[in-house]
């Protein structure tokens, strides 16, 4: 039951993706180009579809986190980590750049490979490279 | 790369903001599901070995759930979903690898630190997309304005 219900939650999501309009990289690269404000080329769009997000999760996620326990398991597994420390700043400075190149973040890139074009592959065969090379480094760092 | 082609695209603030009313609500039902925060980097890293827990098989029918999107949105209402992928190959295998590498570096994306973290008031998620956000802007500024 819970893996079906994770696939219905991520249908929701690669739909809600689609909807924004976030599947496409042009939007996604066109809300990044500030420089094209005065031209009239910038797409502000991305920022609405953050705004609809975070209003729904921010009221739902209070919601669902005055239950004892989530329905398929028996405690919340949340993000424990508070501190700001080198990594909260190297990781997404090095993702920025990457998605700033394609216009592609891991979650349109997943509904690209499904439209079945094909042009997405490369993108999400060396994603899953990159995420592979980190977690080794962390892993080998931890083990050290 | 002054050759790079670069397509206009509409303002589309009511498909924007209800598309991202969809998005919120699917990280409401992942936490309301499993306890989980709706990290896409997160989720699909750990699709990769070494395997901490018995998970694997939930996270990946959730990956598989968003590939499936465009495809069951075709098949119930005809229209492809449009993308415009302007990179090629090369630029494509390169941001591949930063994302990728980036986003486990720093423990989410755009929809666990920039969706989840913000609603949660983290102040880690909060930093963390302030900077993605900043070498975004200046990666596109870069490759669109300055080579």
């Amino acid at each position: 039951m819970s893996i079906v219900a994770q696939f219905l939650v991520g249908l929701l999501l690669g739909v809600g993706l689609v909807v924004a309009g976030m599947s496409d990289p042009a939007k996604v690269l066109n809300f990044l180009d500030i420089g094209a404000m005065s031209s009239g080329g910038w797409d502000p769009s991305l920022a609405f579809v953050m705004a609809g997000a975070i209003a729904v999760a921010f009221l739902g996620f209070r919601v669902v986190l005055r239950r004892p326990r989530p329905l398929f398991d028996s405690v919340f597994h949340l993000p424990g980590a508070t501190g700001i420390d080198r990594r909260i700043l190297v990781g997404p400075a090095i993702f920025g750049i990457g998605w700033g190149l394609a216009g592609f973040c891991p979650g349109p890139a997943l509904v690209a490979l499904g439209t079945g074009s094909g042009a997405a592959l490369p993108f999400v065969v060396a994603m899953f490279a990159g995420m592979a090379a980190a977690r080794f480094v962390l892993l080998r760092s931890r083990a050290r | 790369m002054g050759a790079l082609e670069i397509v206009r695209t509409a303002f589309t603030p009511l498909a924007a903001l209800l598309g991202g009313a969809v998005i919120g609500a699917a990280a409401v039902l992942l936490l309301l599901a499993t306890g989980r925060i709706a990290g896409i980097s997160g989720i699909a890293a750990r699709l990769l070995p070494p395997y901490e827990d018995d998970g694997w098989a939930g996270r990946a029918a959730f990956v598989a759930g968003i590939v499936a999107a465009p495809l069951v949105l075709s098949a119930t209402t005809g229209a492809a979903p449009v993308m415009h992928i302007a990179a090629g190959p090369v630029v494509l295998v390169v941001a591949g690898l930063l994302v990728g590498f980036g986003t486990v570096w720093g423990n989410g994306c755009t929809s666990g630190h920039g969706v989840c973290g913000l609603s949660r008031l983290s102040l880690r998620s909060l930093v963390a997309t302030l900077v993605f956000m900043a070498t975004a802007f200046a990666t596109v500024f870069v490759v669109r304005h300055v080579l």
